[in-house]
């Protein structure tokens, strides 16, 4: 189902620790109550194709935030901002679960929230989705995009900002889980996406993954060349069929 | 590939950006996705002032070919550049 009205805006959310942060909020303007969804950005940052996308979720019948995960390495243009972050070594796992907590927060404090809320992440933020999904037992459904470093075969990158590869925490996951990869991706690699599924799979988890020939990493983006159109049409129906699925009221 | 691998080169010298020249002591040289450049991947260099911050940066994102060419040359001129003087 589409709307025809949608209202965006930057918001101040409440992140780790208390701390006061920016996002981005698109949701339906018709009077009704709306599942919710946390779109965690890439590494890249908070940029124009993330709150792209969360118009069309809004678009879609979803009151959805993107959480600026860099927040306080502001201010400055997203590209900027990023590039701190990065060379600083990223953001730590606590700190962005606990953003995401507040975001998921903000959503339920909504008059428009349904209660249920899920998470979608590409790339660094699918990793993120599916970390957060295991650490954020309210958490009603995750879609990860072909998140990178789910599971670390070189145990020299755990850190102490990353201590813990997000594999490891999958017996934690509660709710339903949905995987897009690509096929030509090398992070995660076809291999380490199946290792991924053998654990889902060992461990009874609810979770559902659709693999892409042609396609390598970040193929819905379409402001990158790495933007497939036939494979993301694809996928995008995947994940509002999983929502549609999981976030029903 | 998204990852947070960054190499950090010291260096000592100056770079242009949108406020002027400032000088710079750090250059963080990263393979990743660009966030502008139309490639799948490039190399990025951000050449900062850590001393100083490091709220302002010159960034490029070049191809790896370009980037392979680019340092070849930098050896090239550094070669010719410094026998030149040593002549005069």
């Amino acid at each position: 189902m589409s709307y025809a009205s949608v209202a965006a805006e930057t918001i101040g959310f409440r992140g780790h620790n208390g701390d006061q942060g920016e996002a981005y909020y698109a949701r339906p303007t018709g009077a009704g109550k709306y599942p919710g969804v946390i779109v965690i950005h890439h590494l890249p940052g908070w940029d124009e194709w993330i709150v792209e996308v969360v118009r069309k979720f809004a678009h879609h019948g979803y009151a959805a935030i993107s959480p600026h995960l860099y927040f306080r390495d502001g201010p400055g243009s997203p590209d900027d901002i990023g590039a701190r972050v990065r060379a600083a070594g990223g953001v730590a796992d606590d700190q962005v679960v606990g953003d995401v907590k507040g975001a998921m927060a903000f959503l339920r404090a909504q008059s428009n929230s349904s209660g249920k809320v899920g998470l979608i992440g590409f790339c660094s933020g699918g990793r993120h989705a599916y970390l957060c999904a295991c650490r954020i037992p309210e958490t009603d459904a995750v879609v990860d995009c072909w998140g990178g470093n789910v599971i670390v075969d070189d145990k020299s990158q755990l850190n102490a900002k990353r201590p813990i590869a997000p594999i490891d925490l999958t017996e934690q996951l509660r709710c339903p889980l949905l995987g897009l990869f690509g096929n030509d991706d090398e992070n995660p690699n076809a291999d380490q996406v199946n290792r991924t599924e053998a654990t889902l799979k060992r461990l009874g988890k609810n979770y559902e993954f659709h693999r892409y020939d042609g396609a390598g990493h970040a193929f819905f983006n379409t402001m990158r060349v790495a933007y497939r159109p036939e494979q993301a049409a694809d996928g995008w129906k995947k994940v509002f069929a999983f929502y549609r699925k999981h976030l029903a009221a | 590939m998204c990852s947070y691998i960054v190499e950090k080169a010291r260096v000592s010298g100056s770079a242009k950006g949108p406020s002027g020249w400032m000088r710079i002591d750090t250059a963080n040289v990263y393979f990743d996705h660009p966030y502008y450049a139309p490639l799948d991947h490039a190399l990025g260099i951000d050449f900062v002032c850590e001393a100083d911050g490091a709220r302002e940066r010159v960034a490029v994102e070049l191809s790896a070919a370009s980037a392979r060419e680019l340092v070849t040359k930098i050896m090239v001129a550094l070669a010719s550049g410094e026998a030149a003087h040593r002549a005069a």
